[in-house]
């Protein structure tokens, strides 16, 4: 009998024989991530559950992104928690401004392939980029983890994307999860798990998958999984295990759906306000005027995305009137950015270059808008309200796309 | 009678031969700069407050975002964009992102022999280069906006002849804080601080906007040097020419002098919450920090993050403590990427902020919190200045300050 | 079976957890603080008219977004007794059962529903609105369990020996 990626993960962990959709079960977690922006609940939860101790405090990694740099007074009051709490249970892992927590979570390792992974924050799909069944949840369930190790899980359906062929030039991994949120629908994945495979799958990047996997909850989805390769392999620093090279969908594993996709047929896309599945090409929105442009987050802030943007921006200028931010999304990237020249393009072109973290995407500061203005955005969400008033119209976009805009000062498609 | 600089460049805007302190007179202005401390105030009384308005001369403007970059709530976005589609529908020379509004003014316009308004206290600093630089509120902008014209009541000046030279390890700020700590928060209320000597011939441009810079924590009206071969060159490099080059006549009056000893000075610590308050750093050495701040109008430039850089290289900041490091323009970010500075304070676990006011304005970026203390080149350290009420600034020198965040507690450098 | 009344207020499809607590209130220190701004991009006036014991109708997806907790939280200390929904988003489903804020999906009410009207429901089983009764789907009996111990917090007191 065939397995999806899912159901293998989960045979794995739970060491059941066999595995099926709707089956409720226990899996632990391999590791859990908890960020600055929800910690104090976590904290207050866990002591309320009556807990004395971490489960494995080796396997619980705290990292301050939402709130770095502080923007309001009660901010602070999250690091004194965060800290008190690590110091209290003995956790080691903590990152208190190296970057936005997805990307440090695969960045400093702490997720492997066919690894099960939890986090106190939605875009915990992420990891998935490197063949780990990863999801979001709420603080009071991750109490609940960080005292018992583990958490019940319905075993989701699978939905198989096949991408095949080579990309156009101005298309990136952010144009295709637009382009299939848009198919499916806010809720078209909802409680379902999303494989990736296929020719264009493989040419990818684990950092253009990361991008994929990331977004993979604004169809709703559990998780999002890629197969591990060579290219995780190095990523990860690792020598992939006979069970990690086995992470991909059998023949005939039971898929609820197959979606299949020619890559040539993708176009730059955005994510019109207010909707993430609000899809239309580029082409279709050009000449719309805008006040700014935001590149960075766990979504599109890598190296390959400033690269991207700095292909687009050199020796050019940021429209008079336009504000380019730009976030990478760890501190790594940032160095390396400079180490490449990235950094000396992008600030040459004028753009407004911050310290690695979240910065406007979760939209407590970082380039607030108001009424009446418009922004281009490469993070993943464009709710109403979420970047200021509910006024301010948020587009999604690739970093090329975005950097494009940023020139002209309206939506345009990069050449 | 003769004049002192100040007086040279007031009588030249007022358009009469002499000027003597406590006289009025009505002047021209050489330029006017706002920023988005108060611009969408001075917009709003424009529309509304005036029968057929109208601007004197908008290339005498400059329009300068820095307080809150990037933006942090609604209302200052929207206080931010009246600024930007004034400036855009008069064509006044705007720049957003770009750096502190003072920064961007030396690095851009200050010309010696200028009178310059501007609707931030620290305008003080353009004496650096020989110019009448004063803060005003936005009411008196607005009058010198609409007319290009405004009146000022002459300043006395007061002469601090520095002789010597500030020792190794000791720097401006180390000097005006003592300066400041010396003759108090209102020792030079209403009057110029007229820096000279042959001290003044050791401190380079940078040095000497730290000095001008911090002068209004003294109550000046401005601080201010004669543009010599020093200021003449640093002008030449941004190639810009002098509107006129003044110095103090041998008769002209003062209302106070002091010598000041250079070699004299040590490394001090403004305690909080005054900045007069000043001792020697050594006796404040222990103190926990929770936050360290390098940048400001006051001591963001490329020789402070080159102090900062090579006290932090190879070292990193102490786990507890969040070190903002914040340079005070664009093209002092480029110069310090192109040094690499930036890697060695990303390297050692800083917190590397776009060009702004920051932590320094302590509205929304790198607030510290209930009862937490920061160490700061910043130039003020009021009660909550850097946010909550219960919180601590201590100011200190970039490399003082620096060498506390390695520490985690106020060290010496 | 449960049973109970409520007045009615009616959100659309996609209500996603910025709209129901907008991330600039994050880090206020308590739920009560935040509750005031429940709603406040779409509707800023809701979270000042709703009334202990009423209820919420919505379209599709509704909590979808964010991981945060405050989301269903807030909308329980409102006061609100149930969320009935074409669907919910599958993070804040958790997050409720966890909390003990009642969910329930129910195709059609949605589409029948007019705001401020009252509707009688029945835990597990229907809602009646104007003579028609709309069935509810049975929750799962893990589910079910958390909710009967009153929460998660409250069953892992239980599993720690407490209370």
């Amino acid at each position: 009998m065939g397995y999806t990626i899912i159901e293998k993960i989960i045979r794995n962990n739970t060491g059941a024989q066999t595995v099926k959709p709707g089956d409720i079960v226990t899996v632990k977690a391999d590791r859990v991530m908890i960020h600055d922006i929800f910690i104090p609940f976590v904290a207050d939860k866990f002591e309320e559950m009556g807990f004395k101790k971490l489960w494995d405090p080796d396997k619980a990694v705290l990292i301050y992104d939402h709130l770095v740099p502080a923007s309001q007074l009660d901010d602070t009051r999250h690091f004194r928690i965060g800290d008190a709490f690590a110091a209290k249970y003995g956790m080691k892992h903590v990152h208190r401004s190296d970057g936005i927590c997805h990307q440090l979570m695969t960045e400093a390792g702490y997720v492997k392939p066919g690894d099960v992974v939890f986090g106190t924050d939605s875009h915990t799909t992420t990891y998935g980029c490197v063949g780990a069944f990863s999801s979001g949840i709420g603080y009071t369930e991750m109490a609940s983890i960080l005292g018992t190790g583990t958490m019940w899980i319905k075993v989701p359906e699978t939905i198989k994307v096949v991408i095949e062929g080579k990309l156009p030039d101005d298309v990136m991994s952010k144009d295709i999860i637009l382009r299939l949120i848009g198919d499916l629908g806010a809720d078209g994945a909802t409680y379902l798990a999303l494989e990736f495979t296929g020719s264009t799958v493989e040419e990818m990047s684990v950092s253009s998958r990361m991008t994929i996997a990331n977004m993979a909850v604004e169809a709703g989805a559990k998780c999002a999984l890629f197969t591990p390769d060579e290219k995780t392999a190095e990523y990860c620093e690792i020598q992939l295990s006979e069970f990690q090279k086995s992470l991909t969908g059998d023949e005939d594993g039971v898929y609820k759906k197959v979606i299949r996709y020619r890559a040539e047929d993708f176009v730059p896309v955005m994510a019109c306000p207010s909707q993430v599945d609000k899809i239309k090409p580029v082409s279709e929105l050009e000449g719309i005027a805008i006040d700014q442009v935001f590149i960075g987050s766990c979504t599109n802030g890598r190296l390959e995305d400033l690269a991207a943007a700095a292909g687009v921006l050199k020796d050019k200028k940021v429209a008079d009137y336009v504000k380019l931010i730009v976030t990478p999304a760890s501190r790594k990237i940032y160095q390396e950015a400079m180490e490449q020249g990235i950094m000396e393009i992008l600030s040459e072109a004028g753009a407004i270059i911050t310290h690695p973290g979240c910065g406007l995407c979760c939209g407590r500061t970082g380039g607030i808008l108001s009424d009446g203005e418009r922004v281009v955005a490469t993070n993943n969400r464009n709710f109403l309200g979420r970047m200021g008033t509910s006024k301010v119209e948020i587009y999604l976009a690739s970093p090329k796309t975005a950097a494009a805009c940023a020139l002209a000062g309206r939506i345009v498609s990069a050449e | 009678m003769g004049m002192t600089i100040a007086e040279k460049i007031i009588a030249a805007a007022a358009g009469v031969d002499h000027v003597k302190p406590g006289d009025i007179h009505t002047v021209n202005l050489d330029r006017l700069m706002s920023n988005d401390g108060t611009t969408h105030l001075t917009v709003d009384m424009y529309h509304n407050k005036l029968t057929n308005p109208r601007i004197a001369d908008p290339e005498k403007l400059v329009f300068i975002v820095d307080h809150n970059v990037p933006a942090d709530n609604p209302k200052t976005a929207a206080a931010q964009k009246k600024m930007r589609d004034f400036a855009r529908e008069h064509q006044i020379d705007f720049w957003e992102g770009k750096g502190v509004c003072h920064q961007i003014m030396m690095e851009n316009y200050v010309c010696p022999g200028e009178l310059i308004f501007g609707a931030d206290s620290h305008t003080c600093t353009y004496g650096a280069l020989g110019a009448f630089g004063t803060g005003v509120g936005c009411t008196d902008f607005l009058y010198g906006m609409v007319t290009g014209t405004s009146w000022v009541l002459v300043p006395e000046s007061v002469k601090f002849n520095l002789i010597g030279k500030l020792p190794e390890g000791v720097y401006p700020r180390d000097l005006m804080l003592t300066i400041i700590g010396q003759i108090g928060a209102n020792g030079c209320n209403y009057q110029v601080m007229e820096f000279c000597g042959e001290g003044a011939k050791t401190l380079s441009v940078n040095d000497r906007m730290v000095l001008c810079n911090l002068s209004v924590e003294a109550g000046a009206k401005t601080g201010i040097f004669e543009a010599d071969e020093i200021a003449l060159a640093y002008l030449q490099e941004q190639g810009r020419k002098p509107k006129a080059v003044y110095k103090s006549d041998p008769d002209a009056v003062y209302a106070r002098e002091y010598t000041i000893d250079l070699s004299a000075v040590e490394q001090v610590i403004a305690r909080p919450d005054f900045v007069d308050d000043v001792v020697p750093a050594k006796e404040v050495c222990g103190v926990k920090i929770d936050e360290a701040f390098l940048g400001s109008c006051n001591n963001g430039r490329i020789e402070e993050l080159r102090i900062g850089a090579g006290i932090i290289k190879g070292k990193k900041v102490a786990e507890s403590v969040r070190f903002l490091v914040v340079p005070a323009s664009l093209s002092v970010y480029k110069q310090a990427l192109k040094e690499g500075l930036i890697d060695i304070f990303m390297e050692s676990g800083a917190i590397v902020m776009n060009p702004n006011c920051s932590v320094c304005w302590g509205s929304c970026q790198g607030v510290i919190g209930e009862n937490e203390v920061l160490i700061s080149t910043g130039t003020r350290n009021f009660k909550g200045r850097a946010g909550h009420p219960s919180s601590k600034v201590y100011l200190g020198s970039a490399a003082t300050v620096t060498a506390s965040a390695i520490a985690g507690e106020i060290t010496l450098a | 079976m449960e049973t109970f009344t409520g007045k009615v207020w009616v959100l659309g499809d996609d209500i996603d957890t910025d709209i129901i607590i907008p991330t600039e209130y994050l880090a206020l220190k308590t739920i009560d603080e935040m509750k005031q701004y429940g709603f406040s991009p779409l509707r800023p006036e809701l979270a000042g008219l709703i009334k202990e014991g009423d209820i919420i109708v919505a379209g599709k997806n509704f909590g979808c977004g964010s991981s945060r907790e405050q989301a269903p939280e807030i909308i329980k200390a409102l006061g609100v007794k149930c969320v009935i929904a074409k669907s919910f988003a599958r993070i804040f489903f958790r997050n409720s059962i966890n909390n003990g804020l009642l969910l329930m999906e129910q195709p059609d009410l949605y589409d029948d529903m007019t705001e401020g009207d009252v509707i009688k429901v029945t835990v597990n089983e229907h809602v009646e609105y104007q003579g028609r009764f709309y069935q509810i789907a049975s929750l799962p009996q893990n589910l079910v369990d958390i909710i009967s111990a009153g929460g998660l917090v409250k069953a892992m007191r239980k599993r720690n020996g407490l209370d």
